[in-house]
Formats: structure tokens, C-alpha cells, sequence
């Protein structure tokens, strides 16, 4: 059942349309993640929701109730910021107590409830500590108690985890996820790390462009994205643009090389293509030992090669990428010839529209 | 310490001390050629005086309406400057400068002029003109304490997070943001009593009898008293003073260590 409805939401800064209709519904106790570069409108349409800005046009539904006017101090909308907000004047404790004053609750009640909470976020021993005697992860912990002190409609978090470090946001997050399936409260999340928007999300809705490009599961997000620019922006690919050369086979050129794609089939001859491979899809052999490019194949030479912890990234001539394993890696150094092998079941494929909004440079090491 | 940072305190401390004793030992001599030290009778003379009580009384009274309709006119302009219209704060610092451009004779002649049609309770009494007189000589000294009071914290968070919460503006304004630019309204409150307690120039010109009114009449007539006079005017401020410091850390002892601890 939906609960909270973005209904054809615009928004104009000057000549700047940061949402340009933007349509989103979330089921209740749903985890939804608004997920983008900078830029893209995702932070713009969460302040709409909380109410810290207005729309030019367009709808904001909580429960079937149109709050688009609403003032927000009367949105019943917990939010957690970006920056670190805790009240500098107020302990751990009197924060997650504010909204509950406000709402006129005795001290008892409010202690209770301030108690419970900081206790569920791990805080039970700060309670009289100040902003300022708190690290960033454990202020942003007692954010998260003080939103859910005055038992929101939807919670609202705008990139919490952006100003911690990185061990510390994978735990909170997590954490963030455990207390929301706990509470089972409506969730939309900001963020721009996709790594972060697929671990802790039921939906992802991908923006660019002050639209939603592609809206679904994680899994669905990764494993078929429906546009280029939601196939490169989670996840790493290799970024083949080809031609059809035969709809029936699903046979494709990609630079002066044949390949076939199970999912090229039944497209016209001559169209304008994108393949996409995932780098832990692309199979590397050694080409040294008489092994040459057939098939399915495309020899490049070994460039970098890039620790990343589980995996070794290869990145090769032709702008291919491979991940694999750190053993087999070694046997592939810097400037060997190699032969990758493109699994023609595993790629996407997407027409290529002369407007279609690629990452320019995508840094095949970053993600 | 350095030896160097040792001397330069030294320096600075005869700086200040010196008049200070001097004014001291001057204050302790008798009326009379040729009398041995010391005597407190200047001191008597100046505590039994009922006009030390009345003009120090209203100084002080002065100073305090000064503060109050500094901080209710100034911390919610700044604020609001701050939060939705910071294209407008270079104006404000650039008014906020006036009052020292303009010298004090200039200004008392403008304010008998332009407020000569007012209200004798207003135009008549040190509580309507003196004020409004001294709430503008005290705007830089508010204005500049505040604005980097209201610039050392993250106002737009501060404010939108308790909004979230179910706080109005009146609430937010009162228990978050007052509360967090204590010190920079404490600092622009002290300047004020400072500049209240010794303004002269324009009690003087609208016939006003204020304390500074006083000393001078005293100065000018008693020697020896008008000593004891300045050192007790030194010590009434400076308890004046602790006792803005005290109410304004009534309730939070941690306030320094807050703002130190600040982003």
C-alpha cells in the first residue's frame, strides 16, 4: 500500500530545473533510496518532502494526504542531516527529549522514550554527553534516536553517513537498516554512494538530470539496469558501443571485432548499440601460449592492474575492465597480451540514443 | 611563558595598573595642604552622596533598556539576515558602521531635531531619548558580536532540525539559536553597559544627568573625591559586568568548551 506518493514534482532554481517531474511512491515501512551524482535533484526532492522547500508544481501525498503546503514542523517528519545538527547547547539526551517538549510530554515520558532510543542506537552510555564530546559516527547515531524520538510518518536521511569514515559508515548503516526493519518505519534516503544505496535498500531510484532515470530492487538496478547512465552509475561496466550486424544471431561489430550477444538478438540490422559487461563477467586468458582472439574474444594488453582487497581490477587496452581473483591476476601482469572473452549470455544491451546521458569519464578504479 | 611574552605582560599590566594606583593614592589624601595618608573620607563622601546613587542608578538602568532593546531588535534581524537573506548582511555591517563615522556632537544635534516632535514621556525622560540614542551608539558593538556569534554556528541546520522536530519559530529562535549565541549576546551586552555607563558627550548635550555627568561635575569641583568617585565607578561596572556573566552562565557552565568544540 502506498503511503508516501512525489507526485510530478517540479522544481526551478532561476533556469536551473532541478526536478523536472519527478513521480516516486513508497509502501509502508518501505526503505527507498534516492540515489545520484550531485546535482541530480536527490537532496532538492527530500527537502520537499520534509518541507523546507516548495514545490513549482506537483504533489507530496503522506497517507493519502496531500502535505504539499504543509509548514514542516507540522509534517510529523524525522529527518537526519548531512551535517552534523545536533543542539551544541543540549546533551545527548535533551536532543532526542526536543521534539517530545515540544509535543508538551512529561519528563518521565520523555526520559523513557529519550533513554529507549539511545539505547537502541548503542548510545545508552553518552546520554549526558554534548554534541562536542562525541564523535561524528556516535553524533550522527544520536540524530538518528532524535528523529525517531517523535515517532515520524516517513524518516528522512540526507547523506548521514557522507562526513564519517569508512568503517564506521558500513557499521551504521547497517545499524540504520536493523533499527528501520525494527521500527518498521518509511524510510527515504538520500545518498550518492551506490555501494551504500544497494546494501540497505528495498527500492533504489536512480536520478540525473533532475528525473528519475530507472526506479527498482537492488538487484534489478544492478543486474538490468534500463538505461546507460543507470548501467554505469551503479556498478562498474565495460562499455562496448557496437553496431548490429545481424538481429537474428544477435551478431554485433565492436571495433572491427564480430561478437555475438544473446541479448543483441531481434534488434534491427545497423542500430546504434551499447553492450554491457560487468568487469567480474569478462573472462581473461593469457594470449602468449598460442591462444588467439575467436568467438567471442577481443585481445587487449594488460595496462594497470589495481589491488582492491578481494579482487584484482584489470584495466586494459580498449578501455576494458576485468576483475578477478588476486591469484590469477599475477599471472596476467602489466603488458601482457591477453584475450577477453565477452560471455555472450551475461551482457546488456541498450539502444544508443545520440542523446544519451553517459558518464563522460567514469573512474574505473573508484567504485 | 617566554621571558620576552613575560616582559610585554608587564608592560601591559603597568599600563593599566599604574593610573590605577595613582588614581588610588590620589583618592586616599586629605582635603588639606601638607596632611598625612591616608583617609577614607573621600570614599564616605562619595557613598553618602544621594546624587552618586541616583545618576549611577539611572547609568545603570540606562544601560540595562539599552541591552534588552538591543538584543529583542538585533538577534531576530540577524538571525533572519542570516537564514534567508544573507545577500542583505553586507548592508546591515555597513549601516552597523555608521555610529562610528558619525561623532557623538553630530548625532545628539540630528536626534534633537528629528525627534523634537515625539512624545514628551519619550522626548523628556533619559528612558525614551537616551535609549534610543544608545541603542544605536551599542549597534556596531551588537551587531558585530552577534554576527560572528550567528556565523560560528551552522544556523540553517540548527534551524531546519528543529523545525523537523515540530518547533515553530518563536521556539526555535528562543531554545535553539538564543541559547547557542549566548556568548556573542553576552559579549555585545558587556560592550554596551561599557559604552553606557561612560557616555558623556550626548547626556550631556540633551541635559540629561547621568552618571558620567556626575564625575564630571565632581572632577571639576572636588579633587580627592572625584578619585574615589572613579575607582568606585571601575569597580561598579566590573561588578555590573560579573553579574551579566554570571546570569548568562547560570545555565550552561560548558558554553566555552561548547563553542571551542564547534565546527
Amino acid at each position: 500500500m502506498t503511503f508516501l506518493q512525489l507526485e510530478n514534482l517540479h522544481r526551478d532554481f532561476g533556469t536551473v530545473k532541478a526536478l523536472n517531474g519527478i513521480d516516486i511512491t513508497i509502501g509502508e515501512g518501505e526503505f527507498l533510496s534516492l540515489l545520484g551524482p550531485s546535482g541530480c535533484g536527490k537532496t532538492t526532492a527530500l527537502r520537499l518532502v520534509a518541507g523546507f522547500d516548495r514545490p513549482n508544481q506537483g504533489r507530496i501525498i503522506v497517507d493519502g494526504k496531500d502535505v504539499t503546503n504543509v509548514s514542516p514542523n507540522k509534517r510529523d517528519m524525522g529527518m537526519v542531516f548531512q551535517a552534523y545538527s545536533l543542539f551544541p547547547n543540549m546533551t545527548a539526551r535533551q536532543n532526542v527529549e526536543f521534539g517530545l517538549r515540544i509535543r508538551g510530554k512529561n519528563r518521565t515520558a520523555r526520559r523513557g522514550r529519550a533513554d529507549e532510543l539511545l539505547e537502541l542506537v548503542g548510545l545508552s552510555h553518552a546520554v549526558d554527553r554534548f554534541p562536542h564530546q562525541l564523535s561524528g559516527g556516535m553524533q550522527q547515531r544520536v540524530a538518528l534516536a532524535r528523529a525517531l524520538a517523535i515517532e515520524p510518518r516517513v524518516l528522512l536521511l540526507d547523506e548521514p553517513l557522507s562526513a564519517l569514515d569508512a568503517k564506521v559508515r558500513v557499521q551504521l548503516r547497517e545499524e540504520i537498516r536493523r533499527i528501520q526493519l525494527e521500527l518498521g518505519i518509511t524510510t527515504l534516503y538520500v545518498t550518492h554512494d551506490q555501494e551504500e544505496a544497494l546494501a540497505i535498500s528495498d527500492h533504489v531510484a536512480v536520478m540525473y538530470g533532475g528525473v528519475i532515470e530507472q526506479m527498482g530492487t537492488p538487484s534489478e538496478m544492478y543486474t538490468a539496469p534500463k538505461t546507460p547512465f543507470v548501467a554505469e552509475f551503479i556498478g562498474t561496466m565495460n562499455r562496448l558501443e557496437s553496431t548490429i550486424v545481424d538481429g537474428s544471431t544477435g551478431e554485433i561489430e565492436h571495433a572491427g571485432m564480430r561478437l555475438r550477444i544473446d541479448a543483441a538478438r531481434g534488434r534491427a540490422q545497423g542500430e546504434r548499440v551499447l553492450v554491457l559487461v560487468r568487469p567480474e563477467a569478462l573472462e581473461l586468458a593469457a594470449s602468449g601460449k598460442g591462444v588467439s582472439a575467436n568467438g567471442n574474444s577481443v585481445a587487449a594488453e594488460v595496462l594497470t592492474q589495481t589491488f582492491l582487497g578481494p579482487v584484482t581490477r584489470l584495466k586494459m587496452t580498449g578501455g576494458l575492465i576485468a576483475d578477478m581473483s588476486t591469484a590469477r591476476a599475477s599471472a596476467l601482469p602489466v603488458g601482457s597480451s591477453v584475450v577477453a572473452t565477452v560471455p555472450a549470455a551475461d551482457a546488456q544491451v541498450l539502444s544508443l540514443p545520440d542523446d544519451a546521458p553517459l558518464l563522460a569519464a567514469q573512474d574505473p578504479d573508484g567504485l | 611563558m617566554a621571558p620576552s611574552a613575560i616582559v610585554l605582560l608587564l608592560l601591559a599590566a603597568t599600563y593599566f595598573i599604574v593610573p590605577l594606583y595613582a588614581t588610588l593614592a590620589f583618592s586616599l589624601k586629605k582635603n588639606e595642604a601638607g596632611a598625612p595618608c591616608c583617609t577614607l573620607a573621600n570614599y564616605s563622601w562619595v557613598i553618602h552622596n544621594p546624587d552618586f546613587w541616583h545618576t549611577i542608578k539611572i547609568s545603570f538602568l540606562l544601560a540595562l533598556e539599552t541591552i534588552v532593546i538591543s538584543l529583542v531588535l538585533f538577534v531576530p534581524t540577524i538571525y533572519w539576515v542570516h537564514l534567508r537573506l544573507p545577500r542583505l548582511r553586507p548592508v546591515i555591517a555597513f549601516l552597523a558602521l555608521i555610529p562610528f563615522v558619525v561623532p557623538p556632537i553630530v548625532m545628539v544635534v540630528g536626534l534633537l531635531r528629528v525627534l523634537q516632535g515625539t512624545p514628551q514621556w519619550f522626548y523628556g525622560t533619559p528612558w525614551g531619548f537616551l535609549a534610543a540614542a544608545y541603542v544605536i551608539l551599542a549597534f556596531p558593538y551588537m551587531f558585530f558580536s552577534l554576527d560572528a556569534g550567528f556565523r560560528a554556528i551552522d544556523v540553517h541546520t540548527l534551524t531546519e532540525a528543529s523545525q523537523s522536530l515540530g518547533a515553530s519559530w518563536p521556539t526555535t529562535l528562543i531554545k535553539v539559536i538564543v541559547p547557542n549565541i549566548r556568548a556573542a549576546a553576552l559579549a555585545g551586552s558587556f560592550l554596551a553597559l561599557a559604552i553606557v555607563m561612560g557616555e558623556f558627550t550626548i547626556a550631556n548635550l540633551a541635559a540629561f544627568h547621568t552618571f558620567p555627568i556626575f564625575l564630571q561635575y565632581v572632577n571639576e569641583s572636588a579633587g580627592f573625591p572625584a578619585g574615589a568617585l572613579t575607582l568606585l565607578s571601575f569597580l561598579i561596572t566590573w561588578g555590573a559586568m560579573a553579574s551579566l556573566l554570571l546570569v548568562g552562565r547560570r545555565r550552561r557552565l560548558g558554553l566555552g568548551a561548547n563553542i571551542a568544540g564547534r565546527r
